[in-house]
């Protein structure tokens, strides 16, 4: 039962290149049409601007091994602006949940108890804060 | 120490050989643009040309504070003879196999040189060589991984790749034809040496073929193909510099 929940809630997904997503062929074959075409897999590219903040996705790029998705990655997606750090990761190693399960997560914004807005602490920050300029 | 017009000379002979290789060979490799393996490695190659036309744009900027012409006039209006470039980045770009090669031979050599600048006497020099230093570093990231590559890929690939190392190996070692004031350039502080970069490059290229598995031809038995560093080109320079310098030639005042 658990096995078959887990399947249902997420999927996998081969690549974001529309000729292999779209075509729904198979890109594990060894032979047949995708191995003709001669198309690389893909790997999503996840770009840091500075030490310390999150890494953001954006974009894919094809590549035959993780190695060379690396070195496109660089010229592709951080040629222009800021960048400290690059990730790549294999499109088929991530997990995505599917949209039509977007019901989970439609109650969320009403959970105000879940938002730390609701925390009634600002007048022992004040404290604290006015004890630390009181040591200094 | 004073710098004799000697110094000046010798000085003036190495930033005409960095700027003009990078030129010639920027344009010769903005040649794959849209006709790159593929979409991504089109963009990269094309993007590292680009940046070796803004290498070279710095070190005529140099060139220019010592009383030569402007950079536009200097890279648009010589002719082949007045050009200090090795013969390797003039020729066409073959096959990828041969730019690769090419890109790898001469990159390697781009970067040792610019770290070696990186301690030079001259200051303007010594900011261009720490300002390049991390895009020369991706550059030579760019042509080892392919190298490493296509060493692992299909035996077509392997041979083709051995093929092409033979062949440019002559050529690469023109990059490092003794200038005039070789002696003035090391005793001054400006430049340890074409020798001595040479001696440094060799090791390195060597000891990266190996471990890829290709091989290099025996140094000893290879003539340095050399000549351009003193203005004799092969047949390719000049038209290279005719389509380079089309658009600039039918009015040499237009503003860009």
């Amino acid at each position: 039962m658990w096995r078959l929940c887990r399947n249902y809630f997420y999927m996998k997904i081969d690549s974001l290149d529309p000729r292999i997503a779209r075509a729904n062929l198979d890109s594990n074959s060894q032979e047949g049409e995708l191995q003709a075409m001669g198309h690389f897999q893909t790997y999503e590219v996840f770009e840091q601007k500075k030490r310390g903040t999150h890494h953001m996705h954006v974009g894919s790029v094809h590549a035959p091994n993780a190695e060379l998705a690396m070195l496109f990655a660089k010229e592709q997606y951080t040629r222009r602006g800021q960048c400290v750090n690059i990730w790549v990761v294999q499109t088929s190693d991530i997990l995505v949940t599917q949209y039509e399960d977007a019901d989970m997560f439609e109650n969320t914004p009403s959970k105000l108890h879940r938002d730390p807005n609701s925390y009634k602490v600002m007048d022992r920050i004040q404290a604290y804060k006015e004890r630390q300029k009181n040591k200094a | 120490m004073e710098f004799t017009d000697k110094h000046v000379m010798g000085l003036k002979d190495l930033l005409y050989r960095m700027a003009d290789d990078l030129l010639i060979l920027g344009h010769r490799n903005s040649e794959w643009t849209g006709l790159g393996p593929i979409l991504e490695e089109d963009i990269a190659f094309s993007s590292m040309a680009q940046d070796k036309i803004g290498q070279s744009l710095a070190l005529y900027e140099i060139l220019h504070e010592l009383g030569e012409s402007e950079p536009d006039t200097v890279a648009f209006t010589r002719n082949a003879a007045q050009f200090h470039s090795c013969h390797l980045v003039e020729l066409p770009i073959g096959e990828y196999d041969f730019s690769l090669v090419r890109h790898f031979f001469f990159d390697h050599q781009s970067a040792l040189r610019m770290d070696m600048l990186v301690e030079t006497v001259v200051e303007p020099l010594q900011m261009v060589a720490r300002k390049f230093r991390g895009e020369i570093k991706y550059h030579t990231m760019h042509a080892d991984l392919w190298l490493k590559q296509l060493a692992n890929g299909t035996e077509e690939a392997k041979i083709r790749m051995q093929h092409s190392i033979n062949e440019t190996f002559p050529y690469a070692l023109g990059m490092f034809e003794n200038s005039l004031y070789e002696t003035e350039l090391i005793e001054s502080g400006i430049f340890p040496g074409e020798a001595h970069l040479k001696e440094t490059w060799l090791q390195v290229v060597t000891d990266k073929l190996n471990a890829y598995g290709y091989s290099l031809p025996d140094i000893d038995q290879v003539i340095p193909v050399n000549g351009g560093r003193i203005g004799l080109h092969t047949e390719y320079l000049q038209p290279l510099l005719d389509e380079m310098t089309e658009v600039f030639s039918i009015d040499p005042s237009a503003d860009w």
